[in-house]
């Protein structure tokens, strides 16, 4: 039973990580109908630069706690995050708005691959260790452990989503936000400044997204030119799970797709008697996205879209 | 009179193409030797070109998915990988002492349409679970195929061996017919063929076929429908078309040009391991057809072509010239290679969104610019005044 709570803890600390790079992507897609390949990049730079301006800070004998030397990475990371998401949209993106739907998806490849590469240049084709600055401490909850970091990514996630919320539920950007997803010509027409919402779309799914990036290179104790990749997919296919363009969905798929990993991977081996071992985990979360859309076609929480507008 | 005319035309036309197409013919018939002539290093072109070849084959194949019926396929390398693996497997000793020699006799075009089956199979088991689904919730479903497959071939070595895991299949034999072992240079009017060379012409004569179907195809019955499922699925249902099975049949006919290409890769590379068949080449092929042109054929060869061949390129004028510009090794050449590659894609398609070579349809569908609020906002109020006047 431990080892169940555990890989439910697990489970849900990886998928808020999920969950919060799955909003930068559903926020793109709610309002462009566009896949933001380019998006776990944006996370992964966010990873780098705080490990970098950490490494640096250790470097030069600053004398900080821990907490507040990774304060002050993710001060630098969110901000370098922000201007890489708005550079992206206005160079890769804008242009193309009025061409064929899949020009912006090969853009958004070009643009993947560029950041890729230009990490590789600067920071090497090797792991980087995340600093170990951050407390060690672990809390036990009935008989499944939990460190320090955990809680604060878990607690983190949740202040995030509830920030996110107000903003699009309470503010007047938030309301530009949604009228822009509905329909940006009327939007327009309504005195929405439909450019700047766009950008500025791009810009707050930045800064989470960096903040996820620092959470995962934190959580895993390293980060990878390549890491963005994969915790991309995985995010992107939660955002599709919940239902793409849908913020709540958003964050039930992520949490979802944490678990059902976690779980994966800890019994999918038992419960096959070996025949499946935990290397097929990836394969699970997949296999949960095909059977939800072939019963939801448009998600768990996505709204019934209409055939054809 | 006019019909004069029109028939001098044609035939003024006709023979342009014929002289077009024959001077692509001799150009593609003396490249092996050309590439060896030119390069020092004309073998390692030559398996830029044989690979090239296969791209090709393989854009066509996606081609029919993503051009013609507008599914967005982002896991079409599986197709390729089981089009290989089948043919590995086919030509593995342990099926060949499974089954008795007078049933199967290994023959490389049995073998290759086999593989085109099974993947064609795949297609439809692909596709049925998915016909409900639209636009890019078809595209991460096809992405999760692609990844199911890939890892199953990376794990399917326990229990039972059948992939053999991360290692893949090795030593598959050349391919094999009338009397001829491709494996070997075969002397042919004095002169002596290696086994890239065979193969190219292998290729090449197979990709040609390829682009004969697709052409066939296009302007098909099924051709038709399939793109009028891309551009109305309702109302093409609603002109009597089989929307699920013809949509079936684009899944299951790209998957089978997919398995004729994996099926050639398998026997010329000699070995199948998946990470040939990653995510990042699903994508690669992708970007070829819309780079090309989506939906016309010869800009989907022209995509295949720069997409596989310029990073091949890049390797070789990259290094030189930066000893040349720095005197030293600056930046490893491998990431700067990728960052230029990617730095081409998104200019290539910044400036012509539609595609290198799109089809005329498509250019004609895009050329008059939709009307911005502002212009309809301006119309509208003129027809107002002119009303009120």
């Amino acid at each position: 039973m431990d080892i169940f709570l555990q890989q439910i803890i697990n489970g849900l600390v990886i998928g808020s990580i999920y969950a919060l790079i799955a909003l930068g992507y559903t926020m793109v897609y709610g309002i462009m109908q566009l896949i933001n390949f380019a998006h776990g990049e944006v996370v992964m730079i966010g990873a780098m630069v705080t490990i970098t301006c950490i490494n640096f800070l250790l470097g030069h004998h600053f004398n900080l706690s821990g907490p507040a030397l990774l304060l002050v990475g993710l001060l630098m990371a969110i901000p370098v995050s922000m201007v890489l998401g708005y550079t992206i949209e206005k160079v890769a993106y804008r242009p193309l708005r009025r061409a064929p739907r899949l020009a912006p998806l090969i853009t958004a490849i070009g643009v993947s691959i560029v950041l890729q590469q230009l990490a590789m240049l600067i920071w090497g084709r090797n792991y980087r260790p995340f600093p170990a600055i951050l407390p060690t401490e672990v809390y036990s909850i009935g008989g499944a452990s939990i460190t320090q970091v955990q809680v604060a990514i878990v607690v983190l996630t949740l202040l995030l989503m509830a920030g996110m919320y107000f903003l699009i539920e309470k503010t007047k950007m938030g309301r530009a936000m949604r009228a822009t997803a509905q329909n940006p010509e009327v939007a327009k027409l309504m005195g929405v400044n439909v450019n700047h919402i766009i950008s500025m779309t791009f810009v707050i799914g930045s800064a989470l997204g960096a903040m996820a990036g620092v959470m995962v290179a934190a959580n895993y104790d390293q980060a990878h030119a390549y890491m963005g990749f994969m915790i991309g997919l995985k995010a992107f296919t939660a955002a599709v799970l919940g239902g793409i363009g849908n913020l709540g969905g958003a964050v039930l798929g992520g949490l979802l797709l944490g678990v059902i990993e976690s779980l994966g991977a800890g019994y999918l081996g038992d419960l096959t008697g070996g025949v499946l071992g935990s290397n097929y985990k990836d394969i699970l979360a997949f296999v949960v996205l095909i059977l939800v859309l072939v019963f939801r076609p448009s998600g768990l929480m996505g709204e019934r879209v209409a055939e054809r507008a | 009179m006019t019909s004069t005319i029109n028939s001098a035309e044609f035939r003024a036309n006709n023979l342009k193409t014929t002289l077009v197409l024959g001077v692509i013919a001799v150009v593609l018939a003396i490249l092996p030797w050309a590439l060896g002539h030119f390069f020092e290093s004309g073998n390692s072109w030559l398996r830029a070109v044989d690979f090239a070849l296969l791209y090709i084959m393989l854009a066509l194949g996606l081609n029919i998915v993503v051009g013609y019926a507008g599914l967005l396929d982002l896991g079409y390398i599986a197709f390729y990988a089981v089009g290989a693996y089948t043919f590995a497997l086919l030509n593995s000793p342990h099926l060949q002492a499974v089954i008795p020699e007078w049933l199967f006799q290994p023959n490389f075009f049995v073998m290759m349409l086999i593989a085109a089956f099974v993947a064609g199979v795949f297609g439809v088991l692909l596709g049925s679970p998915t016909l409900k689904l639209r636009g890019d919730y078809l595209a991460i479903v096809t992405l999760g195929f692609g990844e199911i497959i890939r890892i199953f071939m990376n794990n399917l070595d326990r229990p039972i061996n059948i992939t053999n895991g991360p290692q893949g299949i090795n030593n598959i034999p050349a391919v094999q017919f009338a009397g001829y072992d491709l494996g070997r240079p075969i002397e042919f009017l004095g002169v002596s063929f290696e086994k890239i060379h065979l193969y190219y012409y292998l290729i090449l004569a197979m990709c040609f076929f390829i682009i004969f179907v697709s052409m066939r195809l296009q302007r098909s019955r099924i051709g038709r429908a399939w793109v009028a499922i891309r551009e109305d699925e309702i109302a093409a249902n609603a002109m009597g078309i089989n929307t699920r099975n013809v949509k079936l049949l684009a899944f299951a006919m790209g998957a089978s040009f997919g398995g004729v290409a994996g099926a050639l890769f398998a026997s010329f590379q000699g070995f199948v391991s998946p990470e040939s068949f990653t995510l990042m080449e699903s994508i690669m092929v992708l970007a070829m057809v819309v780079l090309g042109g989506m939906g016309n054929i010869p800009g989907v060869i022209l995509g295949a072509v720069i997409v596989s061949i310029t990073p091949e390129i890049l390797r070789d004028v990259i290094n030189p010239l930066q000893q040349a510009l720095v005197g030293r090794k600056v930046v490893d050449p491998e990431n700067l290679r990728m960052l230029i590659f990617g730095l081409a894609m998104i200019v290539i398609m910044l400036v012509r969104p539609a595609g290198l070579w799109p089809s005329k349809q498509r250019r004609a569908e895009l050329a008059p610019k939709t009307k911005t609020i502002s212009q309809q906002e301006n119309d509208s109020l003129q027809d107002a005044e002119r009303n009120h006047d």
